[in-house]
């Protein structure tokens, strides 16, 4: 089999590149140096230190919130910004994981970390082995697939009595003992929030600077172009959604854990489902900084409406005519404008 | 056992008007590859139509199916215009995220104008009695409307020229406009048309049983799995699946509690999705 | 000269329309073989099946002595096989090193993304993209966006490549220029099968050439020979004028 020549030059010259990474997955040692990572870094240190420093109860209580819609935002980002797949009932991963999670500390008395990881790996393998079925329906197909997922895992929830049924699960104070108390419990909890938050934002970074990522938005340019690439678009996918999975699972588990209940309407919520959409939209599809953006501009534009009484009746109204709004004309959303305004920025952030 | 048979008589009666629902929902993907999710506040919109005809203006039950139809019709054009003329064409993404953020807006429109309380249409109609069961006037009347409209349709889509513009811009939209069919105008029409057939299925559905403003949801969940069983873009595999699937809850039903619907339905959806991606009733196309 | 490619007896039947009958065509290795034949006889649906768009009814199709008959593109492009489209599919919201950077990443080289830059700087040498790299698909002319079909599907370093209609839009100089490319990346060592209507370029780039029709084959030979059959030049090429004849065009 003769190789084409100047190939054959070109190959060696990057095999010799490879020895450059010294053992080091490729993947860390291009982010490590780039300026994004540490931009991460210092959201994450912000998001701790701030309300920490002051003991500001009320300002760690919004940060929580915003933390974990910018976890369930970047998150959904990597299937629905990469892959192009509107995963319309993702709320489903953060119910799960926190059901699991709480049913684990309640019932069977684990630690808060155990229970919360085990909600998250769950989560992931049964994201994974659904995926692997669901996924291989297209566009529309797969987001009404999804939708249905949430509304019939919400249904079997609702019917299973381990789970308490349609009331949930109450958490009694005591499961807050092994953590220092209930006080002392809420901060942990918060930093842990906080630590998931970051990862998050890494990993949808991580993910977009690999083969994996390249693979993925490959796959949401033109998937059938993609197939014949060579990427293994149904495996791609599925790992996708089952990644989108791990850390919204974890970080509901720490949520619900927090807030002491659990019932099936809440934790299926299909409406914060629409609005995790929202948010990536809003910011920029695509995009790491723009799901995080768009995830804590609509946090703080969902709290002032909810407090203002003429506007709370209109939530749903406000949150369709916003997404209908950037569908039509601003599809690029946030950082979609800026990048095309700045193309320099795009160097910089992600 | 005659009790099982009953409630699948029943199940197939309703289940005509799911077909109905079901026909507008793949006549618009069938025309212009767009999934509606706006189908269920077409069918709510219905449903309160008929609430509002009946008690405000006292229209006779039945008279407004027709009222039902224009209003479905204006109402799915002016939602056309607004929110899908623009996305035809673009990713499938753009299409779904569109349409159900229209769905978003009407649906908290209602909620803020009607709340989630339960209305009703007591709708006086006689039954028929068979072996001791009966069944109500308003399932078999529900049911002959139903299948009246259906072919109703069919003749507006195979015998006039709107219909046959409506069939080449769904074959080959290009080809269409080449041959001089002002296709946006046959793609808001054909919008209109589905979105008025799901409205006037709401109106039946509202006179077999009671609704909120949140009702829709649960049909158009129905709808998809009804579309999904005839395949997408088939109306008379539309109407077919709607029977299957209310043959379907008519054996379930009595042995099966009522909270447990939804999970059927969804795995019967997946289960259809995978096996038969051209639908069961695939082989009920026409062309 | 080893086959690299053997398809034997595929058949595809679409609802009423049996689009290829009984077809069986060899690739040489280091051969570029041409597929010609008038519109709807087929030509794309045999690449189609090659690539795993979707299986044949009937029959098999070997690659390096491998069965490859049904298995799906990702697969087929590992095993070291390359494709263009007649409609080009570029990957519009990204770039041309991008773009490429597929093909590179997920082909027969299957290199890591740091390499894989490396190689993707050839394939865009060799088509002449490399002043392009940093510019979005979607902004290339139609003779850019041919080429990086191209460059892209070299990235994959195959072996062999399927070429639909690549000089189709094109006009006199970019075909002259495309035929340049092709010639260079034969003599690189990559097989080429390629379908065109462009009579002088393949006539004059291919070892042999099959002519397709009405989804069967209707003859095999050097183009010469094909240029002078008279099954071909009833169904395809035309009745020649007395003088092109003597001139064996």
């Amino acid at each position: 089999m003769a190789a084409h020549k100047s190939f054959q030059g070109a190959t060696e010259a990057a095999a010799l590149k490879s020895k450059e990474y010294r053992g080091v997955s490729p993947i860390i040692w291009h982010i490590w140096r780039r300026p994004f990572t540490w931009l991460i870094a210092l959201v994450g240190l912000a998001f701790a230190l701030l309300p920490a420093l002051g003991d500001n109860v009320q300002l760690r209580e919004s940060l929580l919130l915003a933390a974990v819609y910018i976890t369930l935002a970047s998150n959904l980002n990597i299937v629905l910004g990469y892959t192009g797949y509107v995963n319309f009932g993702n709320i489903v991963f953060f119910g799960l994981g926190g059901y699991i999670c709480v049913y684990l500390v309640s019932e069977w008395l684990w630690p808060l970390s155990a229970a919360a990881l085990i909600a998250g790996i769950s989560v992931s393998l049964l994201a994974l082995i659904f995926g692997l079925g669901i996924l291989r329906l297209r566009g529309a197909f797969f987001a009404l697939a999804t939708i249905g997922v949430n509304e019939a895992v919400k249904a079997f929830v609702s019917n299973f009595e381990p789970w308490g049924g349609a009331t949930g699960i109450y958490l009694s104070l005591e499961v807050y003992e092994p953590l220092g108390g209930p006080r002392q419990a809420l901060w942990t909890v918060y930093f842990l929030i906080v630590a998931v938050m970051t990862g998050s934002l890494f990993l949808s970074y991580a993910i977009k600077s690999s083969k994996f990522g390249l693979g993925l938005l490959a796959i949401g340019e033109n998937e059938d172009a993609a197939a014949v690439l060579g990427v293994h678009t149904p495996l791609y996918k599925a790992l996708a959604y089952s990644v989108s999975a791990f850390l919204p699972a974890i970080v509901g588990g720490l949520f619900f854990f927090k807030t002491g209940i659990i019932e099936p309407g809440g934790a299926f919520d299909l409406t914060r489902s629409i609005e995790t959409i929202v948010m990536v939209m809003l910011g920029g599809l695509g995009t790491v900084t723009g799901a995080a953006l768009g995830a804590f501009l609509y946090e703080e534009l969902r709290g002032v409406l909810l407090t203002t009484e003429a506007f709370s009746h209109f939530q749903l109204v406000i949150a369709g005519l916003l997404l209908l709004g950037i569908v039509l004309f601003a599809p690029g959303g946030l950082m979609g404008f800026i990048y095309g305004r700045w193309p320099r920025v795009r160097r910089l952030l992600a | 056992m005659t009790g099982v048979i009953a409630s699948i008589i029943d199940g197939v009666l309703v289940g005509a008007v799911y077909g109905l629902a079901a026909m507008g929902l793949t006549l618009i993907w069938g025309v212009m590859n767009v999934i509606n999710l706006t189908h269920g506040a077409m069918i709510v919109l219905g449903m309160f139509a008929l609430y509002f005809l009946a008690s405000a203006v006292g229209l006779p039950p039945y008279g407004a199916v027709p009222v039902t139809i224009v209003i479905g019709f204006v109402v799915g054009v002016l939602v056309y215009w607004i929110a899908v003329h623009r996305v035809v064409g673009r990713a499938h993404l753009m299409s779904l995220l569109s349409t159900f953020s229209m769905n978003m807006v009407l649906i908290g429109l209602g909620t803020a104008l009607f709340s989630t309380s339960p209305y009703n249409v007591p709708v006086p109609l006689p039954g028929v009695t068979w072996e001791g069961y009966t069944f109500t006037g308003t399932h078999i009347m529900a049911a002959i409307l139903a299948l009246l409209i259906a072919g109703l349709l069919y003749l507006l889509l195979y015998r006039t020229r709107v219909g046959k513009a409506i069939r080449a811009v769904a074959d080959n939209r290009e080809a269409a406009e080449l041959n001089g069919i002002p296709t946006t105008q046959v793609l808001s029409f054909a919008f209109g048309l589905g979105a008025a057939l799901a409205s006037v299925s709401g109106t039946l559905i509202a006179t077999l049983f009671p609704f909120t403003v949140l009702s829709g949801g649960a049909y158009e969940l129905k709808s998809f799995v009804v579309t999904v069983l005839g395949g997408l873009g088939n109306p008379a595999g539309a109407l077919m699946g709607g029977v299957a699937l209310g043959l379907i809850e008519g054996i379930a039903t009595p042995f099966m509690p009522v909270s447990w619907t939804p999970i059927i339905e969804f795995l019967l959806f997946i289960a259809v999705l995978i096996l038969f991606p051209r639908g069961i009733f695939a082989f009920t196309r026409f062309s | 000269m080893t086959a690299l490619l053997e398809v034997t007896g595929i058949s595809k039947r679409f609802g009423g329309l049996q689009a290829v009958h009984d077809l069986s065509l060899t690739v040489l290795d280091g051969e570029i073989l041409g597929l010609i034949g008038p519109n709807g006889a087929g030509k794309s649906t045999v690449f189609n099946l090659i690539n795993g768009v979707y299986p044949p009814d009937k029959g098999r199709i070997v690659f390096k002595g491998q069965d490859i008959t049904g298995e799906p593109p990702y697969r087929i492009a590992r095993h070291g096989l390359a494709r263009t489209h007649q409609i080009v599919q570029p990957l519009v919201g990204m770039t041309v090193l991008e773009n490429c950077t597929v093909g590179a990443c997920f082909g027969r080289a299957h290199l890591p993304l740091g390499p894989a830059r490396e190689v993707v700087r050839e394939a865009a040498e060799i088509v002449g993209l490399t002043d392009r790299l940093d510019d979005l698909a979607g902004q290339l002319t139609t003779a850019g966006k041919k080429r990086l079909e191209l460059a892209r599907a070299l990235s994959a370093r195959p072996e062999l490549l399927l070429l639909d209609e690549v000089l189709a839009g094109l006009n006199p100089t970019e075909i002259e220029r495309m035929i340049t490319v092709i010639r260079r990346i034969r003599d690189g060592g990559i097989a080429i099968l390629m379908i065109e209507h462009v009579m002088r370029a393949i006539m004059s780039l291919s070892d042999r050439i099959v002519v397709l029709n009405l989804g069967g084959k209707l003859a095999e030979g050097t183009p010469r020979e094909i240029a002078s059959n008279p099954d071909v030049i009833a169904a395809y090429l035309g009745e020649p004028e007395p003088t092109a004849a003597s001139r064996g065009v």
